[in-house]
């Protein structure tokens, strides 16, 4: 018999659908030619990205012409912000972000400030990782020239008011009669489970990624608004206007635009269905274990997303009990971490270390049932507390 | 397919033996002590790590050898593992001198449990050290103040010789990340095994004096 596995990180990363899988395969398959080759074969791998872009642009109600192919959400990351700070910092070097963003972003921004001189405002969070519009419209000074916030975060499922921050932006831009601060969103989590109309959200860049929605690694996109100017961070090929250059992965970009069709057309009726699991599943979590609590807002956040700390216990401790149990989650704990930090998402909640140690992430997908939950529901009690009896924190008393 | 389908295939991180330990600790504390189950306590490390630790032991008042060793530990894996193999290794054959349990070191802890990731050894092997420290206190509790030897200082940068005690002295007195104590300590921070010790010795102190 198989063995029992539970997947529930669905956040990191997501088993490519079969279907995708197939269009992959059928895409190789067929031994096509460079995209940028003259030859029968060259232009069949560049009708497939071409098609594969109007997918995507549909996706988003974009034009075409509006789609860069990248490598990943990181590197789209990367060329929506170095791309708007090289070309535009003779206008001003201040750009506005969040403590919460992804280190696509945060990183990025980082060096801009270390090596080339930008100032960066990284906005606070509330206690649920919350950041307001009216909170990104008084940092706004004249010679900001971008503002990033990401739509969802990956690990406490937060949803920003994007749309609501982008009028906000338009808006000042009107008074002012300017083009600037440029508005840009990583919204590698909220693709297949949040409206991604750029018209409705009001963004002029944007990230997303095909690894998060059932699609392959190894591919993503970059939406940047039809008169918004952008340079290339890397150089070597006229691939994707310049912006991306190096040989297109068709079968790639192929199975990415599957992946987009696929989640689009099933988002309704799984978001219901996930949000009613994570519901579930988080109000007994909450009730069968005790000196638990739930990080991140407990109704704008991402239908997939379950964070909760038990406090008193070490999350890798917890992750390694479950994964014997053949149940596969995350945390944000510093041992979990390359750096031995503990999560800079959850300390930015304003909680002890001892929280962000202790917190676990459990992420739903296309494949969990509500069977799934319930063994975990089984389980899950028990480790804590036995845990929780090898732990010199007594959580009654903090 | 690939060999991760065969059997060669690893699922796990650490060593077999840190598994063993992992999911069967031994002697851990798991009720609340009683004042006549140990004659001496120790602790170490800083929840900030994401390592706490604490020992209880009970020294035979005769030989002074260990011969009950007890713990609790808010630690991850390979921490749990590291303590449950150090009581027992301190417990075995009619238990160990307090003498042989100061000269324990976290390399033989590390040894018997089959190794562990490089990145975890300095923050999960705390054993040693509570261990040290709950010896300290026997000698304190039966008056024998001679014996006492407080933690010696250890030499972190062995070219700028900077110690950790240069680097709390640094933290004591305003630095507040890990350039600013290496502007006051003049640690090479390029170095990176020197680099990752004195990032985690910051942390703790951080945390510590905050």
């Amino acid at each position: 018999m198989k063995k029992r596995e539970i997947y529930l990180d669905y956040a990191a990363t997501t088993p490519t659908d079969p279907r995708v899988l197939e269009v992959m395969v059928d895409v190789e398959r067929r031994g096509l030619g460079n995209p940028s080759s003259m030859h029968m074969k060259g232009k069949y791998a560049r009708d497939i990205i071409e098609v594969s872009r109007s997918t995507v642009a549909q996706t988003l109600g974009a034009h075409p012409d509006e789609i860069i192919f990248t490598g990943s959400g990181t590197e789209s990351d990367n060329l929506a912000i170095q791309g708007i700070a090289r070309v535009h910092k003779t206008h001003g070097k201040h750009i506005i972000s969040c403590v919460t963003e992804h280190p696509a972003v945060l990183e990025t921004l980082m060096h801009l400030k270390e090596r080339l001189g930008f100032e960066i405002t990284l906005l606070e969070v509330d206690e649920h990782g919350c950041v307001t519009a009216d909170q990104v419209m008084k940092a706004i000074r004249e010679d900001t020239i971008l503002v990033s916030i990401m739509y969802a975060n990956n690990e406490i499922g937060t949803i920003h008011p994007i749309a609501e921050i982008g009028r906000a932006l338009d808006k000042y831009r009107k008074e002012h009669q300017t083009a600037y601060p440029f508005f840009h969103s990583d919204a590698c989590q909220a693709l297949g489970a949040l409206d991604m109309n750029v018209e409705k959200l009001h963004v002029d860049l944007l990230t997303i990624n095909s690894s998060k929605i059932y699609g392959p690694k190894g591919v993503g996109a970059l939406f940047v608004r039809r008169g918004v100017k952008i340079t290339s961070i890397q150089f070597g090929g006229e691939q994707e206007k310049r912006l991306r250059p190096g040989t297109e992965n068709t079968a790639g970009i192929a199975g990415f635009a599957k992946a987009v069709e696929l989640s689009l057309e099933c988002q309704k009726k799984e978001v219901k269905r996930l949000t009613k699991l994570r519901d579930y599943f988080i109000k007994h979590v909450l009730k069968q274990i005790p000196n638990a609590r739930l990080n991140g807002h407990p109704k704008d956040r991402l239908p997939n997303n379950v964070n909760i700390s038990f406090l008193g216990v070490e999350g890798e401790a917890l992750l390694l009990y479950l994964d014997a149990q053949g149940i596969f989650a995350s945390s944000g704990s510093a041992c979990t971490s390359q750096k031995l930090d503990p999560s800079h998402v959850i300390m930015a909640l304003g909680v002890s270390h001892i929280v962000a140690h202790g917190s676990l992430r459990f992420t739903l997908g296309r494949w969990t049932k509500k069977k799934d939950l319930k063994f975990v529901l089984e389980v899950l009690p028990e480790i804590v507390t036995l845990l929780r009896s090898m732990s010199p924190i007594n959580v009654d008393k903090s | 397919m690939t060999d991760l389908e065969q059997d060669n295939f690893q699922p796990w991180f650490y060593s077999d033996i840190v598994r063993e330990h992992f999911f069967h600790p031994q002697n851990f504390l798991d009720h609340e002590i009683k004042i006549d189950e140990y004659n001496a306590m120790g602790r170490a490390g800083s929840p900030a790590c994401g390592d706490e630790l604490r020992v209880w032991l009970w020294v035979d008042g005769d030989d002074e050898r260990i011969k009950k060793f007890y713990w609790q530990t808010f630690g991850c894996a390979s921490a749990i593992a590291a303590t449950s193999m150090t009581s027992v290794i301190a417990t075995q054959e009619n238990g160990m001198t307090l003498g042989e349990a100061r000269c324990l070191t976290p390399r033989q802890i590390m040894e018997s449990l089959g190794g562990l990731p490089t990145r975890k050894i300095h923050c999960s092997v705390l054993s040693d050290k509570a261990l040290r420290d709950a010896v300290n206190d026997y000698y304190r509790r039966t008056q024998q103040f001679d014996k006492i030897e407080p933690e010696a200082t250890r030499v972190i940068d062995p070219i700028a010789r900077v110690t950790d005690k240069d680097i709390e002295e640094a933290v004591l007195s305003g630095a507040k990340s890990i350039d600013e104590v290496a502007q006051k300590t003049k640690v090479h921070l390029s170095d990176p095994r020197v680099g990752q010790e004195v990032a985690q010795l910051v942390r703790f102190y951080l945390e510590k004096y905050q």
